[in-house]
């Protein structure tokens, strides 16, 4: 068991320009920690680096007191589980999860006794005859698991480890690594781009784009108290709504916004640092923007209605928004295609982002509205 | 109707096809073969018709050493081939799991070596050898056999490390397997079907080499392909004992390429076919 901690760290290939710099992360003793991001966004990248799979370019890494920087992997007490697998395909399972600790020099019963242990765990003690390929992919990705459980590791890591399964085995899976880490309570460390694994299962998640970090959080403040657009537009499924608008009015406990091409909506942010006349993109989650015909903010045309049983998603095409506005609508509420559509935003479930992308601070009066819904 | 008729024509047709191929390649060989049990006489008649005789090998074997030829073949190719995989595991190892922006030019510069004539590197070749005294030694001929196979040797180890997953090394590196362990545990265990198609090959190609060995070696080191040499020289041409020779210097490996086809054109299509 250890924390891990970066201090900024920075990567770069060759002579060619960095592609991750300056990264600050403290990850605490048992932690699960997720990392989250669009593809290319250098989340993998920063985990092989803690794995010592990849060169540090610069910064300090340490891992519990000691500095890892130039530990080569089998001895920084890490154990990774990858997203193909990579299981020994001539070796059997029993061996694929010795072969670890046979090359440490451990006793035969020694060994014998993690392998059993861990395949208990795991369920596929039944199993360590076989070879990988006799395996089914969620078999397979327990071996991996599994592998990494037999060296007792300081820190476990995960490289989108779901990525290759079914999506009812990945629910599953994902309740098993919640479990995992109630039992072990060793730290964890989970690459993924799948934002609802992130939420499920993350103690904290950190959220990169483009080799920087933009974001580190719980679950709860990236959803609620997101630091710019970009965090908000990527954490919640379907996406924030984003409405372009210019500040009427402004002070420390709401900001007055004029919607283009619709009403005047009221936010209740800290806009002390906005000035009357400056452009700001308003964000509403799907789930709190509301149908309102009778005093609408904002129109749109309804252009798709997705059912999903006990409510549906309505897409409006709007001229206040760059993207279709969506809607989330209880059950036995209808709205035909092609149809105008009013909106309204509660004040305290609105977010105000400037100019340049970043979120104004929500006052008090928000974190007391969004308390009672989690 | 119709349909299933022009189907089965056009398989008659190619079946006959590839037959044809097959016994116009291989007739030269078969031709050998018979010649091989005839008398000189009978050797210049196209007759398929004869009474088999032993009379060439005979004077074959009492006119010269086969055994000794036979032991240099087998001690040189069989040396070019660990040697070559020595050199080539390494190389390739490091060009397919470590390869920098000239990895791709390097191999197409040595395969390209292969497009000179050997003929044109003959003679400042003879006279090192000879400078160093590696002239008419076994272990002259297995350096430059080496030589020549090891773009070959070294472009199809290449090609099967790259079909094996660079994650399972590092789940080993991981693992804390050494370079050697992850070579010896893993790699060579995983690609061990390929490594013995270029070892057949490397083993083929080498027992097969006449030019190097004809210039390079006379009396010490001289392998079959020598020995074959030696029967088409100053009397004039025998058909009946050339063909015997040709056929004890062949026959091993082709026993052996037979045995071993199956493995032979698995290594050989392997990465190409998907």
């Amino acid at each position: 068991m250890a924390s891990v901690t970066l201090r900024n760290i920075s990567k770069r290939y060759g002579d060619s320009p960095e592609v991750m710099r300056d990264i600050q992360l403290d990850i605490a003793d048992g932690e699960f920690v997720v990392f989250v991001g669009p593809s290319g966004c250098g989340k993998s990248t920063l985990l092989r680096m803690i794995a010592g799979l990849e060169d540090i370019s610069g910064g300090d890494m340490y891992i519990g007191d000691e500095r890892v920087n130039d530990i080569p992997p089998a001895k920084r007490g890490i154990a990774m589980v990858f997203q193909s697998y990579a299981l020994y395909p001539h070796m059997s399972l029993y061996d694929n999860m010795a072969f670890g600790l046979k090359l440490a020099g451990k006793s035969k019963p020694e060994i014998d006794a993690a392998v059993q242990k861990a395949a208990k765990i795991l369920h596929i003690d039944h199993l360590l005859d076989r070879k990988p390929k006799a395996l089914s992919g969620g078999q397979r990705q327990r071996v991996a698991i599994g592998r990494a459980i037999t060296r007792e590791p300081k820190v476990f890591l995960f490289d989108e480890p779901l990525s290759n399964l079914d999506a009812a085995l990945r629910v599953k899976m994902r309740l098993e690594f919640s479990r995992l880490h109630q039992d072990l309570k060793t730290t964890m460390i989970y690459v993924t781009h799948d934002q609802v694994e992130a939420m499920t299962l993350a103690d904290k998640i950190v959220v990169l784009s483009a080799g920087r970090v933009e974001q580190v959080g719980s679950p709860q403040t990236l959803y609620h108290h997101p630091a710019n657009r970009f965090v908000a537009g990527f954490i919640g499924s379907p996406k924030m709504n984003f409405i372009d608008g210019v500040v009427v009015s402004a002070n420390a406990q709401h900001v007055t916004v004029q919607i283009s091409h619709g009403g005047v909506q009221t936010v209740c942010v800290d806009g002390s640092t906005l000035q009357p006349g400056s452009k700001v993109t308003l964000g509403v989650r799907p789930e709190y923007l509301r149908r309102d015909d009778s005093q609408p903010t904002v129109h749109g045309r309804v252009s798709t209605v997705e059912s999903l049983g006990d409510f549906s998603y309505l897409y409006a095409e709007s001229d206040s928004a760059s993207e279709p506005l969506i809607c989330r609508m209880p059950d036995g509420e209808h709205a035909a295609n092609g149809s105008l559509a009013g909106f309204s935003i509660p004040p305290h479930h609105c977010h105000l982002f400037r100019e340049d992308g970043l979120a104004l601070p929500r006052t008090q009066a928000i974190t007391q509205a969004v308390a009672p819904a989690h | 109707m119709k349909r299933t008729a022009s189907r089965q024509l056009q398989y008659v047709l190619t079946t006959a096809l590839a037959w044809s191929l097959a016994l116009l390649i291989f007739f030269p060989i078969l031709w050998m073969m018979l010649t091989a049990f005839k008398t000189e006489s009978q050797a210049y008649q196209l007759s398929l018709f004869f009474m088999p005789t032993l009379e060439s090998f005979h004077e074959v074997f009492s006119r010269s050493d086969y055994v000794s030829f036979a032991a240099n073949s087998i001690a040189i190719s069989g040396g070019v081939t660990v040697l070559s995989l020595l050199i080539a595991i390494p190389a390739a190892y490091s060009m397919a799991f470590f390869p920098t922006n000239k990895t791709q030019k390097i191999l197409l510069w040595m395969m390209s070596t292969k497009m000179m004539p050997s003929v044109g590197v003959l003679l400042p070749v003879y006279l090192l050898w000879k400078n160093i005294g590696l002239l008419d030694t076994v272990s002259g001929l297995i350096i430059i056999y080496t030589l020549i196979n090891l773009p070959i040797a070294v472009w199809m180890t290449y090609t099967y490390f790259c079909e094996v997953p660079k994650e399972i090394l590092e789940a080993s590196r991981i693992d804390g397997a050494s370079t050697w362990q992850e070579v010896c545990y893993l790699l060579l265990p995983m690609s061990l079907p390929g490594l013995a198609s270029t070892a057949l090959l490397l083993l083929i190609l080498s027992w097969n080499e006449a030019f190097w060995s004809i210039n390079l070696s006379s009396a010490n080191a001289a392998p079959l392909t020598v020995f074959i040499a030696s029967y088409s020289s100053p009397e004039g041409l025998f058909w009946a004992k050339l063909s015997a020779a040709s056929l004890l210097a062949v026959a091993p490996i082709m026993v052996l390429g037979w045995l071993t086809q199956k493995q032979l054109v698995r290594g050989l299509t392997f990465g190409a076919v998907k």
